[in-house]
């Protein structure tokens, strides 16, 4: 071979060598993959059981002492399932009554939340309960007597320090509308802004300054937008700490500098032509834009936009310096109540040591990456039908 | 009166009042028409030339009125707020009336309200800089005037419970004083960021190589969505995600060497993190690789140069400018990295080597300082303000320096965007 023409030095070496690196690119994009995969499929196994929840068929005889002493079943159930019956559900018996009058004075066969203790032991978690109660609990179950349901306190109820009593519903309110005041405040003055300086905007130094100035806004690390909102919206206005006014207002200026970008890139995406067009007949600046640029960017300005939301509504940092970890029971119904918000309850539940908190912080996960992968994906949809081609 | 219905009796006035300058504007318009003289601009414009010039004087009162309120200037009552505005308003719509003649320039003074419009939209933004950096610079600045700035950015020991007491409004006399030397902050800071790059550069940079040099346009296809959602993920997951999985990963594994590693390890928070910013530099890191024109590529295989050659000897070395710069990016983002950092690594200033062992960094001692019931004066509440400080000052460097190295480098190969 070594006389041959064509002979090239080396070249099983570095054909191989060639190969190795090869394997080497694939294989970071396999490892990020796996990972990607890994991190989803743990937190759908760990999620997936808290959408179930187990009840227990008790026979109650009711009696108007147990409007005004619910904890009195304790004393007629049997000791062990007395046990077995989450707290919650014998404080809530009152006004289960109040809505059934005619129950009283008869024996109600009624189906009683669980404790955590034993949702978690059927559910083959982590539990403190003790050898017979397991082996009562085992034979209740074949029984049929305990039961899972769809778990429908998780997407009614609050957060709770009895955990078989929290749910998600007041963190879900809460995001809904601390994501509207963010909506109203940062989309239109984005738009606004991106309109000014792609449209309107003189060539000049200040102009280059403003650009300059929106490029590294939308670089800094969200907790300093927290720092932000603290110092000045709390701190100096007085607006009231927790609430979704001051935590939208906060989400706000930290996806405002996003939505100018992405609403720019919109804007310059559309052809020098058409506004020359304008001008050639006469139009005034405000005229092109309006009835011609604005609108054929608008599709790539509203991704721009969702997007910028979508990061919004996912983000943590910030809220929890403005007080957005509030305890909150009860779904607020203001923007100047305190609230919680879905990142900030994920937060707070992932600090709780009780086991339950872990399944029911993966599925609060699990709910919140579908919305936010359904934003995204609404936004992709939106670019690809109506963004026009030129 | 709450601050909803206050707002509705507002727009329940103005609305009314700007429809009814435009009426009286378009046919005061209209009529000169009629008569025959030649209007500056359309009968329409005309209209919207009147509305909008009457409803400019009310907001403005309005907001003047609510801004003198929040400032402490005696209480104006709401109501009366409001019908001063909607009596100005109805001047203003008098005033304009009169002024209108043919040869008023409707359309051009529309043109320039806009623009002020949209100028104000545009402060609003650039506001927001000054703001975040006055409201950090002035209350780190009370912060330096109570502790030594020598000693902050020097000093070993962190230990604030003095201030923690004073904070509370409790007896601090009988204990040491505070002391906020924050090395050990920025030590762990910079340690958990170098091993998030220790992640991040080689699966970001390689995969990056992969998906622009390697990847048929299907795999692409399918590859580039699923980063997307790598990168959408909120850090509050992947912090939930470091400490329940992956930190007792780490623990049983090094359990196995006979190591014993903390369950809130540096190591575990990096990894992650790293995690986290792969798909930020793999996808500038793309475009930047992407760009390298295909002439220059097909002159290194013209040569006899192997794909993995060509790859290694002309398109990173061309790249490497706008690769630097992603990697910078991500560094930044990792330095401001909040979630993660507080979910899987701990409270404790811990100045060391070991990457097993707990660590604590800028953003977890800010959030730590913020979140207990302190007064804002408190040494503790504005030593959250001054560690704020660094961090935006080296986070703001990291980013300026990265988007001209970008730039100049689109700039080197014509490419517009950016």
């Amino acid at each position: 071979m070594k006389n041959d023409y064509f002979y090239i030095p080396q070249i099983e070496k570095r054909n191989a060598k060639a190969k190795r690196f090869h394997i080497l690119v694939s294989s970071a994009i396999i490892t990020t993959m796996a990972f990607l995969f890994f991190f989803l499929f743990t937190i759908i196994k760990e999620g997936i059981p808290a959408f179930k929840q187990s009840y227990i068929q008790v026979d109650i005889e009711i009696t108007q002492e147990l409007v005004e002493n619910p904890y009195a079943i304790n004393a007629t159930l049997d000791k062990d399932i007395a046990k077995f019956i989450s707290r919650s559900w014998t404080r809530s018996l009152p006004s289960q009554i109040e809505k059934n009058p005619d129950w009283i004075g008869k024996t109600v066969s009624l189906s009683a939340l669980t404790n955590a203790d034993v949702d978690q032991y059927l559910k083959g978690n982590n539990h403190k309960l003790s050898q017979d109660q397991q082996q009562k609990l085992d034979k209740m179950y074949e029984d049929g007597i305990i039961e899972f349901k769809f778990n429908k306190i998780f997407f009614t109820t609050g957060d709770s320090k009895i955990p078989e009593n929290a749910g998600f519903f007041s963190a879900m309110v809460g995001s809904v509308l601390t994501m509207l005041v963010t909506m109203l405040i940062a989309v239109p003055i984005g738009l606004m802004t991106a309109i000014y300086l792609e449209e309107f905007a003189p060539d000049n130094k200040f102009t280059q300054f403003i650009e300059i100035n929106i490029n590294n806004l939308a670089a800094i690390p969200s907790i300093l937008f927290g720092l932000l909102g603290l110092a000045i919206f709390i701190n100096f206005f007085g607006v009231p700490r927790s609430t979704p006014f001051v935590g939208g207002l906060t989400l706000a200026l930290m996806s405002l500098p996003i939505i100018i970008v992405s609403a720019k890139a919109a804007l310059k995406t559309v052809p020098e032509s058409i506004r020359q067009a304008g001008i050639g007949l006469g139009l005034t600046k405000w005229q092109i834009t309006r009835d011609h640029v604005f609108p054929l960017a608008l599709p790539g300005m509203l991704t721009g936009s969702i997007i910028a939301l979508a990061q919004a509504l996912g983000e943590t940092a910030p809220l929890i310096i403005v007080g957005m970890i509030a305890f909150v029971p009860d779904a607020s119904t203001s923007i100047f109540n305190a609230a919680t918000v879905m990142p900030a309850q994920i937060y707070t539940w992932s600090g709780m040591p009780e086991g339950m908190y872990i399944e029911k912080t993966s599925a609060a996960i699990m709910l919140l990456l579908g919305v936010l992968l359904s934003l995204n994906a609404i936004a992709i949809y939106l670019r690809k039908k109506f963004q026009p081609k030129w | 009166m709450t601050a909803q219905s206050i707002f509705l009796l507002f727009l329940g006035g103005l609305v009314p009042l700007m429809f009814i300058a435009y009426i009286i504007g378009k046919n005061k318009a209209l009529k000169m028409i009629q008569c025959g003289h030649k209007t500056h601009s359309q009968a329409t414009q005309y209209g919207w030339f009147s509305a909008l010039y009457t409803g400019l004087p009310v907001i403005l009162v309005m907001v003047a009125g609510v801004l003198a309120s929040l400032f402490g200037v005696d209480a104006i009552p709401k109501p009366m707020l409001i019908v001063v505005a909607l009596v100005v308003g109805v001047v203003a719509l008098l005033v304009i009336q009169k002024s209108i003649t043919k040869d008023t320039k409707a359309r051009d003074n529309i043109e320039s309200l806009i623009k002020g419009v949209l100028l104000f939209a545009t402060f609003i933004s650039v506001l927001t800089t000054f703001g975040i950096l006055f409201s950090i610079v002035f209350e780190a600045f009370h912060f330096f005037q109570r502790e030594s700035f020598w000693h902050f950015i020097t000093g070993t020991q962190w230990d604030p419970d003095t201030a923690f007491l004073e904070g509370a409004s409790r007896d601090a006399s009988m204990a040491a004083a505070a002391k906020f030397g924050a090395v050990p902050i920025f030590a762990g800071t910079f340690y958990i960021t170098f091993i998030a790059m220790l992640v991040a550069v080689p699966l970001g940079v390689l995969g990056a190589i992969f998906m622009s040099e390697y990847a048929s346009s299907k795999i692409r296809n399918t590859i580039k969505p699923l980063l997307e959602i790598l990168a959408g993920i909120p850090t509050v997951v992947y912090g939930f995600f470091a400490a329940i999985t992956v930190a007792p990963i780490l623990v049983n594994l090094f359990a196995k060497f006979g190591l014993s590693a903390s369950y809130e390890s540096a190591l575990g928070a990096g990894i992650v993190m790293g995690i986290m910013i792969v798909p930020i530099i793999a996808s500038l890191s793309d475009d930047v690789i992407s760009s390298v024109p295909q002439k220059t590529k097909n002159g290194a295989l013209a040569l006899g140069m192997t794909k993995a050659e060509t790859i290694k000897f002309v398109t990173l070395p061309s790249a490497m400018p706008g690769i630097i710069a992603s990697v910078l990016l991500g560094v930044s983002r990792a330095l401001g990295e909040t979630m993660i950092v507080v979910m899987a690594a701990s409270l404790r200033p811990n100045l060391t080597w070991n990457p097993l062992e707990d660590m604590t960094t800028v953003t977890v001692k800010i959030v730590e300082a913020l979140t207990g019931d302190q007064e804002f004066n408190s040494s503790l509440t504005l030593s959250a303000f001054a560690l704020g400080l660094i961090l935006f000052v080296v986070t703001l460097v990291i980013n300026i320096i990265s988007v001209q190295t970008i730039r100049s480098f689109h700039k080197k190969y014509k490419i517009s965007t950016l």
